[in-house]
């Protein structure tokens, strides 16, 4: 077993107890902090894959920006201090959660993921992974990577119309 | 990795653990004394000479304080947090360059790597502030959010238009300046050891040293601790060794501002070099490395003495002043900066282009913001006057027509 395997399973390890955690604690707010910790062990996962731009992005989007986002929301909103835990929606959750999590299953096992790696690669030898990456998004993929900002600035004017609408009803 | 990388490593970081806590307590004590000096005081001046070893004195009373947890407190999170704000604000000192080649990590992607880093801090401030049960932390601790993730943004974007100048990442290509091949042309761009980017961004540099004072919290942007709104911020409950974690944290984050705006704007390490035609070659690699990480020290300390200047001068914003300026002036003028230096880069027009574009602009927007607060014409204090003299009658009119209060820097020699 080499080292890099050995820090991968650590780093892997923290990243499911992480997740494990968002499920089954009680405490909102705590769910959010071990939401935390797994988006940050997800960023080691991609250090131990030699992807220091995607590591160092997750850190800069997920742990970051959007930890802070959900935990104001979780504490702007929250009125009482024991949330409760939504008890019909369960059976539903889990047949969301088994679907979701077979449909990875599949797709990974159907996919050429192994042989891809092999042959392409991160980066070439004149360029670091990031450069790849950055020509990749900016050529190859600038339609796709078009419509994720659309997205973004389609639910921003979103939340801005949602929050109008409250405002205006009171 | 060998064995002795890993030795540096260590050997490295441990250097740079104790460098820093020194450093934190020069800061304090600087801080102290141009306070004082500013408020017509000694300052800190019994323990030791010029109160030298007053850090140290209240480095120790901190720790054999009593540590006092609240009884509603998520005990977990009230240990983590001061942890969590500290550990982010070491990390980023991995990625500075301390001379050619003197990192203890170089990066290829050091920019993003500060960027990223810094982000986690606000997390900390969150958690402390959720975890005391107390509502002035826990607002203290929202303000702090909102604050830091808006003005998070055009420091990012200060450092994308950088990354654009150099066409790199790395801090050591900022300041070493860097090759870039595109198509068959291969093209040269400066680094800072020619031209500090002051002179080519000065509207970069102004950005972001006062979004970098809003990143620290400081006067005129301490609204998240603000004593007289709500007592002392995310860390009210906090006392003794917690506390002065969040104390360090906060000062290695001035460090780390300070550092930022050198390395970034006013060369780093890189200093004036004899021409070697009048010393000839008689500084060796070793003295050059040496001398350029003490430049680099001592350039931080002029930046660390301005913000404390800025502190012991400048009241503090409302919290609305503080947002709308984050969004209203700040973030669309990072943008605008990014622009012109884009376009600048794209025609291939010389770089002084970019300092004749931004100062002007940067003149009317200071004009422009100066004119919606209504600083013009007479002080605010003989308006108010005016106003209350035309509203109570005659006994305020005299007041108002009297000369305005003596303002700082308008002659009145002595007291």
């Amino acid at each position: 077993m080499t080292a890099q395997l050995v820090v991968f399973y650590l780093v892997a390890a923290v990243a499911v107890i992480g997740s494990l955690g968002v499920v089954l604690t009680r405490n909102v707010v705590h769910a959010a902090f071990m939401l935390l910790v797994a988006l940050l062990a997800v960023a080691g996962i991609f250090l131990v894959a030699v992807a220091e731009f995607l590591a160092l992005a997750q850190i800069l989007i997920y742990g970051g920006a959007v930890t802070v986002v959900v935990l104001f929301a979780i504490m702007l909103t929250r009125t009482d201090d024991q949330p409760r835990t939504d008890h019909s929606q369960r059976p539903l959750a889990l047949l969301t959660a088994v679907g979701v999590f077979a449909l990875l299953v599949v797709v990974f096992i159907g996919s050429d993921v192994a042989s891809v790696a092999d042959t392409r690669g991160v980066g070439t030898e004149n360029e670091t992974g990031f450069e790849a990456l950055g020509l990749g998004l900016f050529t190859d993929w600038a339609i796709p990577f078009e419509v994720a900002s659309l997205v973004l600035l389609v639910s921003l004017i979103g939340a801005i119309l949602l929050a109008r609408n409250v405002e205006d009803g009171e | 990795m060998s064995f002795t990388e890993i030795v540096f490593a260590f050997a490295g970081l441990f250097g740079l653990f104790t460098a820093l806590a020194v450093g934190v307590l020069s800061l304090t004590w600087m801080e102290r004394k141009t306070l004082a000096r500013i408020q017509q005081r000694a300052g800190p001046s019994l323990v030791g000479p010029h109160g030298l070893l007053q850090p140290v004195a209240d480095a120790m009373k901190l720790a054999t304080k009593e540590d006092i947890i609240p009884a509603f407190a998520d005990k977990l999170l009230f240990w983590v947090a001061p942890a969590l704000v500290a550990v982010p604000a070491f990390l980023i000192w991995l990625a500075i360059p301390f001379g050619d080649d003197l990192a203890v990590r170089a990066m290829d992607l050091g920019l993003l790597y500060l960027v990223a880093i810094s982000g986690i801090g606000v997390v900390g401030l969150l958690m402390g502030g959720w975890a005391s049960a107390s509502r002035y932390s826990m607002l203290g601790g929202l303000r702090a959010a909102a604050q830091l993730v808006s003005y998070e943004i055009p420091i990012v974007i200060v450092i994308l238009s950088i990354a654009a100048l150099v066409q790199s990442l790395s801090l050591d290509a900022v300041i070493g300046g860097n090759t870039v091949t595109i198509g068959d042309q291969t093209r040269d761009l400066p680094g800072q050891g020619s031209i500090p980017f002051a002179f080519i961004m000065p509207m970069g540099l102004v950005i972001f040293f006062i979004a970098g004072l809003a990143e620290l919290g400081r006067t005129p942007f301490d609204i998240h601790h603000a004593e007289s709104e709500v007592v002392g911020g995310p860390f009210v409950e906090y006392s003794g060794a917690h506390w002065a974690v969040f104390f360090l944290a906060e000062y290695l984050n001035t460090f780390v501002i300070s550092v930022l705006i050198v390395v970034l704007f006013f060369g780093g390490w890189s200093w004036p070099e004899p021409p070697e035609s009048i010393f000839g070659n008689i500084l060796s690699d070793t003295t050059t490395n040496f001398l350029g990480g003490a430049w680099l020290m001592f350039k931080t300390y002029l930046v660390a003495a301005v913000i404390f200047w800025i502190r012991g001068t400048f009241p503090r914003l409302r919290i609305d002043q503080l947002m709308s300026f984050a969004w209203k002036v700040l973030i669309p003028l990072s943008f605008a900066n990014l622009v012109l230096i884009a376009i600048v880069l794209f025609y291939d027009w010389p770089l002084w282009v970019m300092t004749a574009l931004s100062l002007p602009i940067l003149l009317g927007i200071v004009i422009a913001v100066r004119r919606r607060r209504g600083v013009r014409g007479r002080p605010r204090t003989v308006r108010i006057l005016r106003r209350s003299a035309g509203e109570i009658g005659r006994p305020f009119s005299d007041l108002a027509n009297q000369p305005p209060n003596p303002v700082p820097g308008e002659g009145q020699a002595g007291d």
